[in-house]
């Protein structure tokens, strides 16, 4: 109430009152834009764009096996160190195994030593570090981390969210073993692939 | 400053040289029968944690001092220990509210010394993101803004809007919020055809909605009674404080890091410098309204003319990469203003030292000056009007 | 054993208006929050009861449950006595209150002084409130509270004078009697600006947005009722509720012709009818406009609804004298 002013502009003052009260009352007889969760929820286009928790890929013939050679790429470049991965020790040789190479390495011969299976033997995720930035998605040399489509977690332990991502694959390919190939097929569809 | 120095002559208490801000400088009152309010640390219009210790006489403020740090959470002491691969996570968290113009002066200072090329499509890709994350960002202040001038329903019809805007950022970045969107070298990911088709949809909608703010808010005579002739910065006090961005333009100054300082590819696109120079609330206002309008423009001519390529470059640096010794300078134009990155680099795998230059800060600092002699209710509506992020102003 | 007649009439008054209260004010919430959340294109309340109906008795189940918080330094007195201040005076003011041609619960042919002079207790309840929660921004809304309430009682006043200039006297059933039951024949078209300020007057007296300065809480966190938790402040959020009911039904029996309707269908469902149209209008008001600073409440009340409402009513007994 500073400058006076002239009876016009009063009128469009008060007006605008008016004007307010009619774009909310507009509004009122509108539709609403929000969705009842949990009777419906989004879309899948919606939901298959968001990035969840990591998971494991599996390879194409054998789903429950992941496509990781245990390389440690992710782990290394984890900004939030939440994946601890572990590799598998070598084989034992059985008694007679050791003979034959002892016995061969006696010889002055070369032994092949059996080697490691390439995949993991466990994979662990600590979702509550995770600051979801796709750094070990990018960087795997195999392709075998995608993004997952949990959007829906809660829970009231965070040892809920401490994954053990080999069980969660295993789980997986348990659950639809047919289904399991396309889903590998589409996890570029993120368009994290490669970088 | 000058506050400051006023604050320390007349310091009541010599012998508490050893306490605390509140105890050395606002335990006892200046003049008899005030209230020193603690404004904060939790307090629905500070938004967020920050607390700012109010001398009131009445409802007028004598002087008010915002305190910082509560939300610090040493960003740029991360920057030394990660890589300079692992660090971008960090840059979407600074800024929650204009994270794709941090991971821009992120990426921009790597390049810049490191001398990367960046693909021009990426380049595209980064002006659409950054400007439509700028939209986003000035609509959530329009609704937090009208919170604490208590109007409840406008912050949802921005949500509305703002809410599209994320549904399209998710589609090639993944995360609605804090962004880890650009990549050293380029960007994460390609913007497919659904997400351009609905950024080609939602620029004809935002400005089919912007009159309906215009004629809900703006026009609206008890708003205008909240803004106009509040806060009043003059541009003498914007440069002294180094206040950037919409405030600064809100005082007349045609100052945007785009024209200024160009980067990237901005040089390319038609689009104005929205200013007013009534240097109150109200110009801060329109200006950011304006603002939205102005980037609409951008991402419509950048969607227009975005040509065929790589979204990252070839030669994108690798997570263990070493970037040559030396330093560097980049600014963006964030939603608050300009967003420096000063980068001095060791030839080791990760930072020697990154200094976060963040708008906020200068524009908080303008406050304590502005709010002295106004009411409870304008120290609000200034505060507001500054567009404060305060995980940014501590970083 | 003799008990007057009179009595017992208004202790069952009063045990019905206790009744009318209590589920008026849940249905009222409920309103609130869904027109609120209609203006916000979202559902409101959905999940307890049908389309969210049993909310508002879920929410106040909780308040009752929760722990009487008394803060340090409060006087706990002062603190106690406030909410039940605030509370109380609401089944005086409700019993002259003319719902139907014969449902009041007093005829009283003081109604509308009877309604004014208790009224103003709520400004005491804020005002002890404020001061005997031993907080700052408590004191601050309380003294928003006084100054406010004291300001928007005198233009309120005055526009309900001018009514009762034209009917000649201050009871309520009378006033509504003297109206016809079309809407030209209301007081509404006789005093169009006596209804406007009493109705913005009556928005300030509630302390409803824009208006609601004494809980402000982008400002005063929450202002008086900062430091009371469980039914304390239930009982704040009751008086509330209770009290636009009571500024309603005034201004329902006093400007649109109270129990009255067209085709001789007097009756209390034209009352409640008025009384909630008036209701969300007030809704629609808080859902709608920011809120406005202090300085300009009082310039609004001082320069302009006072003037007016002394000017109007002049005019009033001028044209009554004639």
């Amino acid at each position: 109430m500073s400058a006076p002013t002239s009876i016009t502009e009063k009128i469009t003052r008060l007006w605008s009152l008016i004007v307010g009260l009619k774009v909310t009352g507009k509004y009122f007889t509108k539709p609403q834009v929000t969705l009842h969760y949990p009777r419906k929820t989004l879309d899948d286009e919606n939901l298959l764009t968001y990035r969840g928790h990591i998971e494991l890929v599996g390879l194409p013939k054998k789903p429950g096996t992941p496509k990781c050679i245990s390389c440690g790429m992710c782990q290394a470049v984890c900004p939030s160190n939440c994946i601890t991965l572990t590799k598998r020790k070598p084989p034992k040789p059985t008694e007679a195994e050791k003979k034959a190479m002892e016995e061969a390495e006696a010889r002055g011969e070369k032994v092949k030593k059996p080697s490691a299976p390439k995949d993991p033997a466990s994979f662990n995720l600590d979702y509550t570090l995770c600051s979801l930035c796709g750094c070990c998605v990018e960087n795997c040399p195999v392709e075998s981390i995608r993004f997952s489509n949990d959007i829906y977690l809660a829970g009231t332990d965070p040892n809920a969210f401490r994954y053990d991502l080999l069980q969660r694959l295993k789980e997986q390919a348990a659950a639809k073993p047919g289904a399991q190939k396309a889903q590998a097929a589409s996890g570029g569809e993120t368009g994290e692939g490669e970088a | 400053m000058s506050v400051q120095r006023e604050i320390c002559d007349v310091n009541p208490f010599p012998e508490h040289v050893a306490g605390d801000f509140y105890s050395n400088y606002f335990e006892k009152g200046q003049a008899e029968n005030t209230l020193i309010i603690n404004m904060g640390p939790q307090h629905p219009s500070t938004h967020g944690v920050l607390r700012v210790l109010v001398e009131v006489d009445g409802e007028y403020i004598l002087r008010a001092e915002p305190v910082l740090g509560y939300l610090h959470r040493m960003h740029e002491k991360i920057a030394e220990l990660k890589t300079y691969y692992q660090y971008m996570p960090n840059m979407g968290r600074v800024d929650y509210l204009h994270a794709m113009a941090w991971n821009w002066a992120y990426a921009g200072a790597v390049e810049r010394l490191a001398g990367i090329e960046v693909p021009e499509r990426a380049e595209y890709l980064r002006v659409i993101a950054s400007e439509l994350n700028r939209i986003s960002s000035h609509l959530l202040w329009w609704g937090a803004y009208l919170l604490d001038l208590g109007a409840f329903t406008p912050i949802m019809y921005a949500f509305d809007d703002r809410e599209r805007i994320l549904d399209i950022l998710q589609r090639p970045s993944g995360s609605r919020l804090t962004y880890s969107y650009f990549r050293l070298g380029g960007v994460a990911a390609d913007f497919d055809d659904i997400a351009l088709a609905k950024i080609r949809e939602f620029i004809p909608h935002l400005r089919g909605r912007l009159p309906m703010y215009k004629d809900l808010v703006t026009d609206n005579v008890i708003l205008r009674g909240r803004v106009e002739e509040i806060g009043v910065l003059p541009l003498e006090m914007c440069r002294r404080y180094g206040a950037t961005g919409p405030v600064v333009r809100g005082s007349g100054l045609a100052y945007d890091v785009r024209r200024a300082e160009p980067y990237s590819i901005y040089d390319r696109f038609e689009y104005e410098i929205p200013t007013d120079t009534e240097c109150d609330a109200m110009a801060r206002y329109s200006v950011r309204l304006a603002e939205i309008e102005q980037s609409l423009r951008i991402v419509e001519q950048a969607v227009a003319a975005l040509p065929e390529g790589d979204f990252l470059s070839k030669g994108a640096p690798k997570p263990r990469w070493k970037p040559p010794k030396g330093e560097s300078y980049f600014a963006v134009e964030g939603a608050r203003g300009k967003i420096g990155i000063y980068l001095v680099s060791d030839g080791s795998n990760s930072p020697y030292r990154l200094k976060l230059r963040a708008p906020g800060f200068s524009n908080l600092s303008l406050f304590s000056e502005a709010s002295k002699g106004t009411l409870l209710a304008d120290a609000v509506s200034i505060l507001g009007s500054l567009d404060l992020v305060i995980p940014e102003i501590d970083r | 054993m003799d008990v007057p007649f009179e009595l017992v009439r208004i202790v069952i008054a009063i045990l019905a208006l206790a009744a009318f209260v209590g589920v008026n004010a849940v249905i009222l919430v409920w309103v609130e929050r869904k027109a609120a959340g209609f203006i916000q294109r979202r559902p409101g309340p959905y999940e307890v009861g049908p389309q969210g109906l049993l909310q508002t008795v879920a929410d106040a189940a909780k308040l009752v449950g929760k722990q009487l918080f008394t803060p340090a330094g409060a006087d706990p007195v002062l603190f106690w006595l406030a909410p039940l201040l605030a509370f109380l005076p609401i089944f005086v003011l409700l019993l002259p209150m003319p719902f139907g041609p014969t449902a009041t619960g007093m005829e009283v042919n003081l109604g509308l002084l009877l309604i004014l002079a208790f009224a103003g207790l709520n400004v005491l309840s804020l005002c002890l409130a404020g001061w005997g929660s031993n907080n700052k921004w408590s004191l601050l809304g309380a003294a928003r509270a006084v100054s406010q309430a004291v300001a928007y009682e005198i233009p309120l006043l005055l526009s309900v004078l001018a009514i009762a200039f034209m009917s000649g006297g201050m009871d309520l059933s009378a006033i509504v009697r003297e109206q016809g039951g079309w809407p030209w024949q209301w007081n509404l078209v006789l005093q169009p600006v006596a209804f406007i300020i009493y109705f913005v007057a009556a928005i300030a007296e509630t302390n409803r947005a824009p208006f609601d300065l004494p809980e402000a809480e982008s400002e005063l966190t929450a202002g008086f009722h900062t430091e009371y938790s469980g039914m304390g402040f239930g009982l704040f959020f009751l008086a509330e509720y209770a009290e636009m009911i009571v500024v309603c039904g005034v201004a329902a029996a006093l400007f649109l012709g109270g129990w009255r309707g067209p085709f001789g269908t007097d009756g209390w469902w034209w009352f409640l009818a008025k009384l909630y149209a008036l209701l969300l209008s007030m809704i629609w008001f808080r859902w709608t406009y920011p809120r406005i600073r202090f300085d300009q409440l009082l310039v609004l009340n001082w320069k302009w609804l006072m003037p007016l409402a002394m000017i109007n009513l002049l005019v009033t007994a001028f044209i009554m004298k004639l």
